[in-house]
């Protein structure tokens, strides 16, 4: 009987394991001096090197920033803000003193444009914008007020972002000795390789491939000069896989934006340079500013010296407070040895 | 009719008289106007739900909680207004939630159900229509006649109507009642005893008239009336008929009960009672918190509602429609509003109290798998009967413990003895008069003697089992050395058994006889009348009547209930003797004897059934009578019985006093007792000064002795002082003195209170409990009188002794020994505590992290409350991204190693008073997580700077890779910051930590692989992918995590080392384990270089790594605190730690 008793008692025994007694092994590290001191004069070595290397990188990024709102009545753009110039053209000259080697960019920018506006950036169907036929002739609702015109015709591309679509256009000309000759522009690859791949597709008809048939019954947005299947002569940028297109259709993160616009391969040589400008974009009802940059490259991008700086500052305030805290450490080691003594 | 509906409706409730009649075997009267009483069914139902109404009840009780309500408005408000997410993001998680908490309650109750049909289901034996019937327990009615065998357990509260025996006795086991392991004697009624067959009970008339259920186990109170030719006759029924449902019948073959209270109205159920809820400090800040952050949440709202309105402005490009042109600006107020509070209602945390949930039922585990809380002896676990209380337990500002059984070990033996004046010793089994240098043989006085008779006569004490029946076949005493004895006090076995080894045995009893074997000579004592003992009288007696055939009632009690009655013997030296006897720890009882004439005994015998058989108010007639038979008595003497400490109980209090905590000693045990108790146990030591505050009779003697003490106290503040009160003092001292009293308690650094009842120890936790300061109170207790002090207090803790389970089934959590008492508090509850209030606080701080970028953003986005991470991320932010680790480390996280904690218990003094939750340590979190989230925005942002291209080749972001950096660069900050803040890194925590970010990954990668056909947007697609794809993008979020980061490191290292919290320095006193991070990860034990990969794997999964260190703290070999050594430098450290503040 006690032999039972004893078995019911061992049964209830618990389990002598390191999980249940709460003995796992374990790395118990704490932050003493002993561990972080190194470590701060090591990442802050690691950070200044990597802030040198970054700020060094982005400064010799070259970058050239045209204006040509035309607020102002001496800019050349002013005339073209009145209200009642159509198709206005202006020139904005600029000197170029150091070779930009290629490929040279060049965006577009737009001040005080909220295109992170959440009806905003609703406002778009991107089944039609895949080339869905079904959504091509039934937009969806989030195009509201931009899905139908005023016959209840379908609108398309839908939205408020396609209706909005920057429409300005630029052709840049090098000036030699009052001989003027055309700078070539590519555009292909300025949009994500996967939008203008997957994201965005033409809608087609089974039977026929002109674009113009597939967008039969549908209507250009309210802004829009012209149709989309007229947006360029080439079928490879035309209607919703025209680049420009993809690129304003990916909205901004914050007001101040840039949009990719042309790639320049050969870069831009020492010399005068002439933007003519197709003035077509309103900015001056909503306080905004348009501007054109051309802008060269490094691996890590456009200009922006702040990466540089952050890493600097980090590794700097790292290995100060390194030798502070070394200091205080030195001295609280000896007021312990003497607090032994 | 409608009054019919209204009852079922139970508006009106039934009318119910207040006794119920019960005819035995349903034979109806037959008279027209019979009005059927209605009973239950014998149905037990310990469940909540059924299939039925599992969901809407449920679902209600769940919404009844204000975190779920509020989501579940905030998802309404989702569904009927144009917000800026959709309403999965708040109805997914909200579904997960409540899910997780619907499953685990459905299986609790589930379990129940599996455990409620198993009892309704076992087969019983029914007497029906003249026959024994087999049925399923749930079916007896009441009135069923219904038969149980030897070792059954009562399928429900039966009248007893009669046994096997002739005498109609059986015998009853309570133990899963109540405890007690002795056996209890019930009777049937005589005249019904004799009917023995099915078909002699078939044909029995009777009614019983009996009061309705309540739950008090020791009171039935009713009649039964047989009806017989010519006459009927009217029997009394009492506790002794009543078998109650969960005993079980023991050494009688066979009885026949009928069934007066059937399910849920037995009694055992009745005390199903749910306990009130307890809710623990750490509870009670959380709410807090979430209100401070509800009120920061509508802040945020009506900040960005009022700058909405301010700049208020659509651009041209974004033309509004008519119907939003039209709409009144009051309106679209409104409905700006609660889109933004839809936009940022992600600070209040979702999952937080699911997770604090699981954390404490896991968590609750380690307390019950604890080998350090297993009593070897008892093969007892420690027990947790709710989990809510775990952190609570790290909180511990005063203790209350009863003493006996508590601190001793309610391990009775007899020391000494006083009998008509004269001191005796008791050694090897021999009475030894003080004086008396040798035990030479004589003869025993005639005082010697009836003192001994009175020990052996007047108890409740039964012997063992095979005997009983042996002695009731051949009637006779058998070798009366191998009797064993069972008895419900044990102080009565030990007097007993001590009365046997001198000479006087009690060799078994019997309904009518006691029989006696006097120094080997058999002596058969009849016994007439047994006044039970009670708690008020405080003595019990017995009159029996000699083989000579003198008639004499025994009393024994507690001196204060005996001496003011005796009249004759030596009562001025016994009184001396009993505080004697006191001082030194011993218990002491008095007994106590007078003769009775024939004829007062009739008289006293007519009034005694009178009174037992009244049916009104017949505990009072009864008392009455009690106290009519037992005066003017002749003291025969006073015997002592020790009650040894348990072990470790000194050191356990001077721990728990380093560590901070108050103890109070309540006890029921008399003054002299106490004390001297008090002093082994090192509740009081010599030093001290004691303070006493008893005998007090009258309000202004006991305001006078008050403000006596108080200027004592103030006077002399070096000494240590103690406070003796006994219990009619203390119901003076707190009728009108109150704070006084408070102000005394609180200066004295120990309290012992005596004769305390047990309500009266429930109402000085409750007064300490309300005191301005509202300090956590732990009641500690084993016995019934403990329960009031055990329910009130913040923290109830039974000890598993041998007072019955009553005090463990009202516990919150149950140990087997006191001293276990430390490990609870100062290892468990210390580190239950740092875990689950950090776990609060990361919380709201991952939260705020979470939810403020998208505040800010709105500065940026004209206040249209465009979302800055996408809905999915919204969403899986709380319950999939950062739930795991945090869990974890609640689970597994050891700021200080176990052992450490033990052997210092001033480490305990840190967190007290909900430290970690302090006012100043949440705004430092909340602070924090602003900081942290101002840090991810404008870092991104200007990352971003002029909005140069981030890519090598030229090309532009958008708005959702943005969200991406701020959600990255946030998840693995928060992420991290957790990793700052383990201590302890086992395996799992590696595991769920570098899991969670490879998760966050894996799942950003697919997430934005294809153009999912189930999503409404396809704004993620490759959006992930395209940021990663950018060296700035990693570059920055290295950077921004590091500055998150760096001035917590930098404060953790400076505080650690310009002022160090003792537990900091309880860290470096054992210098890591020498476990470094990847042997943690493989799971390695200390030295092991090469692991033999698969079989590590498999112990990995069951959690078998070898243990790290074998010694146990309580082994011999690591003495802890014992010795006052380690308590002496335990407070040098304390010194130093001050010094260096200083």
């Amino acid at each position: 009987m006690s032999r039972q008793r004893d078995q019911a008692v061992l049964k209830n025994k618990p389990d002598n394991t390191a999980f249940t007694q709460q003995r796992l092994p374990a790395w118990q590290p704490f932050l003493s001096a002993g561990y972080v001191l190194p470590t701060f004069f090591l990442l802050g070595l690691v950070f200044i090197a990597i802030g040198l290397g970054l700020y060094f990188t982005s400064n010799n990024v070259i970058e050239i920033e045209l204006e040509y709102t035309g607020r102002s009545p001496n800019s050349s753009c002013h005339h073209c803000t009145k209200n009642d110039t159509k198709d206005c053209k202006c020139n904005i000259e600029f000197k170029v003193d150091k070779t930009l080697p290629g490929p040279v960019f060049m965006y577009y920018e737009l001040v005080n444009f909220y295109q992170n506006h959440r009806k905003y950036g609703v406002s778009r169907d991107d089944d039609q914008l895949n080339g869905d036929l079904k959504y091509l002739k039934e937009p969806s609702e989030y195009c509201f007020p931009f899905r139908q015109d005023g016959q209840n015709r379908p609108i398309a591309p839908c939205g408020a972002i396609a209706n909005s679509m920057f429409n300005d256009s630029f052709v840049l000309y090098k000036v030699n000795n009052s001989e003027i000759s055309k700078v070539p522009l590519n555009s292909k690859g300025i949009s994500w390789w996967t939008d203008y791949n997957v994201k965005f597709n033409n809608p087609k008809l089974d039977n026929g491939t002109d674009l113009k048939q597939a967008f039969e019954g549908t209507v250009k947005p309210h802004n829009w000069p012209r149709p989309a299947y007229e947006l360029d002569t080439n079928p490879e940028n035309n209607g919703f896989i025209n680049e420009d297109f993809i690129v304003w259709m990916r909205t901004a993160a914050l007001p101040t934006f840039r949009k990719l616009y042309r790639r320049i391969d050969d870069g831009l040589q020492p010399g005068k340079y002439l933007v003519e400008i197709s003035y077509n974009y309103p900015v001056l009802s909503f306080n905004g500013q348009k501007r054109v940059t051309f802008s060269t490259i490094s691996w890590m991008g456009g200009r922006n010296p702040f990466l540089g700086i952050a890493y600097l500052v980090c590794g700097s305030v790292s290995i100060v407070t390194g030798i502070i805290m070394l200091i205080v450490y030195i001295k609280y080691q000896g007021q312990n040895i003497r607090k032994v003594e | 009719m409608i009054r019919w509906i209204r009852q079922q409706l139970g508006f009106d409730p039934p009318h119910q008289s207040p006794t119920r009649t019960i005819y035995v075997s349903n034979h109806f009267p037959q008279y027209e106007n019979f009005v059927h009483q209605k009973f239950p069914d014998n149905r037990m139902i310990s469940s909540k739900y059924t299939v039925w109404n599992f969901i809407p009840k449920n679902l209600f009780e769940q919404f009844r909680r204000i975190a779920n309500f509020y989501f579940l408005v905030i998802f309404l408000v989702q569904l009927m207004i144009d917000t800026p997410t959709s309403p999965y993001t708040s109805g997914l998680p909200l579904f997960f939630v409540i899910t997780v908490t619907a499953i685990k309650q459905g299986y609790e109750d589930w379990l129940r159900h599996k455990a409620d049909n198993e009892v309704n289901n076992t087969p019983v034996y029914v007497i029906r229509s003249g026959g024994l019937v087999q049925t399923r327990s749930q079916n007896i009615r009441v009135g069923d006649i219904v038969r149980i065998e030897k070792d059954q357990t009562f399928p429900t509260d039966l009248v007893l109507l009669s046994t096997d025996r002739e005498d109609g006795t059986c015998y009853v086991t309570t133990a899963s009642l109540d405890g007690e392991t002795n056996l209890k004697t019930h009777h049937a009624v005589p005249e019904i005893a004799k009917l023995r067959t099915v078909s002699q009970l078939h044909t029995l008339r009777a009614v019983i008239t009996c009061h309705q259920p309540e739950p008090d186990l020791y009171r039935f109170v009713g009649q039964i009336r047989i009806q017989q030719n010519p006459n009927n006759i009217v029997r009394p029924l009492g506790p002794e008929n009543l078998l109650l449902r969960g005993a079980s019948l023991k050494n009688t073959n066979e009885v026949y009960g009928v069934a007066v209270y059937t399910g849920m109205d037995a009694k055992i159920a009745l005390n199903y009672k749910s306990k009130s809820q307890k809710r623990s400090s750490v509870e009670k800040s959380m709410n807090t918190f979430l209100i401070v952050f509800l009120e920061i949440l509508v802040i945020e709202a009506v900040i960005s509602t009022i700058l909405k309105y301010a700049w208020w402005y659509e651009p041209s490009y974004n033309e509004r429609t008519t119907q939003e042109k039209n709409s009144s600006r009051i309106l679209t107020g409104i409905s700006d509003f609660l889109a933004f509070l839809v936009l940022y209602n992600y600070i209040i945390p979702i999952s937080l109290y699911v997770t604090v949930e699981m954390q404490k039922f896991l968590g609750s585990f380690f307390i019950v798998w604890d080998l350090d809380l297993y009593h070897d002896a008892t093969g007892q676990r420690a027990q947790v009967n709710t989990s809510d209380l775990n952190e609570e337990l790290g909180q511990v500002e005063y203790v209350f413990t009863d003493k006996t059984g508590t601190l001793t070990e309610n391990e009775m033996k007899f020391r000494e003895c006083s009998i008509n004046g004269i001191k005796y010793k008791y050694i090897n089994g021999n009475l030894v008069r003080e004086g008396v240098t040798d035990g030479e043989k004589y003869t025993f006085t005639d005082e010697e003697k009836m003192f001994l008779k009175a020990i052996s006569l007047c108890h409740t004490v039964h012997i063992n089992d095979q005997e009983e029946t042996r002695r009731s076949n051949l009637n006779s005493v058998v070798d009366s050395s191998s009797v064993q004895y069972y008895a419900a006090s044990p102080d009565e076995k030990a007097l007993v058994e001590a009365a046997r080894k001198i000479g006087i045995t009690f060799a078994g009893s019997s309904e009518k006889n006691i029989l006696l074997n006097e120094f080997g000579k058999e002596q058969r004592y009849k016994l007439l009348d047994i006044l039970e003992f009670d708690a008020n009288r405080r003595r019990m007696s017995v009159i029996v009547e000699t083989p000579e055939g003198k008639k004499i009632l025994f009393t024994k009690g507690a001196e204060s209930s005996i001496l003011p009655l005796a009249k004759t013997g030596e009562i001025r030296t016994t009184s001396v003797h009993v505080d004697e006897l006191a001082m030194k720890g011993l218990r002491t009882l008095c007994m106590a004897c007078k003769y009775l004439t024939k004829k007062e005994y009739e008289e006293l015998a007519s009034q005694l059934l009178a009174a037992r058989t009244s049916l009104q108010h017949r505990e009072e007639e009864i008392a009455n009578v009690f106290n009519l038979i037992e005066r003017d008595l002749h003291l025969l003497g006073v015997s002592g019985v020790e009650d040894k400490l348990q072990d470790k109980v000194p050191e356990t209090i001077e721990a728990l006093k380093l560590a901070g905590i108050k103890v109070w000693v309540l006890t029921g045990d008399k003054l002299e007792t106490a004390i001297s108790v008090s002093l082994s146990s090192g509740h009081f030591h010599r030093a001290m000064n004691i303070l006493e505050l008893t005998n007090q009779k009258s309000d202004t003697e006991c305001a006078a002795q008050l403000q006596r003490l108080d200027t004592r106290i103030k006077h002399d503040h070096v000494i240590q002082h103690g406070l003796v009160v006994d219990g009619t003092s203390l119901s003076l001292a707190l009728r009108g003195h109150e704070e006084l009293f408070i102000e005394i308690c609180k200066n004295c650094s120990a309290v012992l209170c005596c004769r305390m009842a047990p309500l009266q120890k429930a109402k000085v936790v409750r007064l300490l409990k309300t005191s301005p300061a509202k300090p956590i109170t732990l009641a500690i207790g084993d016995g019934a009188n403990d329960v009031s002090m055990i329910m009130e207090a913040n923290i109830g803790i039974g000890i598993m002794g041998k007072e019955g389970r009553q005090a463990v089934r009202n516990s919150d959590y149950a140990i087997a020994r006191f001293k276990f008492l430390a490990k609870l508090l100062f290892v468990h509850g210390h580190l239950y505590y740092v875990r689950i209030s950090h776990l609060v606080q990361y919380f709201f701080y991952k939260n705020v992290c979470f939810i403020t970028p998208q505040f800010l953003y709105q500065f940026f986005c004209l206040f249209s409350q465009q979302t800055l991470y996408d809905g999915a991320y919204l969403t899986l932010y709380n319950i999939c991204f950062t739930s795991l680790p945090i869990l974890m480390y609640s689970l597994f996280e050891q700021d200080v190693q176990p052992h450490i904690l033990q052997n210092k218990p001033s480490l305990y003094k840190e967190i007290s008073r909900n430290e970690v939750l302090s006012l100043k340590r949440f705004l430092y979190w909340t602070l924090l997580g602003f900081c942290h989230a101002f840090i991810f925005f404008f870092g991104s942002y200007l990352l971003r700077g002029d909005d140069a291209s981030m890519m090598g080749n030229g090309q532009m972001s958008g708005n959702w890779t943005f969200g991406f950096l701020v959600f990255t660069v946030m998840f693995i900050t928060v992420t991290l910051k957790l990793g700052i803040e383990t201590h302890y890194w086992t395996w799992i925590n590696h595991f769920v930590m570098w899991g969670s970010i490879i998760f966050y990954f894996g799942f950003s990668l697919l997430y934005g692989a294809i153009i999912w056909p189930f999503l409404q947007s396809q704004d993620m697609y490759c959006v992930f992918v395209h940021m990663l794809s950018s060296g700035s993008a990693w570059l920055g979020i290295i950077v921004i995590v590091v500055a998150c980061l760096f001035p917590d490191v930098l404060r953790k290292v400076f505080w650690r080392h310009a002022r160090p919290t003792l537990a900091q320095r309880s860290q470096l006193m054992e210098p890591n384990s020498g476990i470094t991070c990847m042997e943690s990860i493989c799971c390695y034990s200390r030295g092991e270089t090469v692991c033999s990969p698969l079989r590590r794997i498999l112990d990995q999964i069951m959690g078998r790594c070898k243990p790290l260190r074998v010694n146990r703290c309580w082994s011999d070999l690591d003495p802890c605190y014992t010795n006052d050594r380690s308590i002496l430098t335990l407070s040098s450290m304390d010194g130093s730690s001050n010094a260096s503040v200083v």
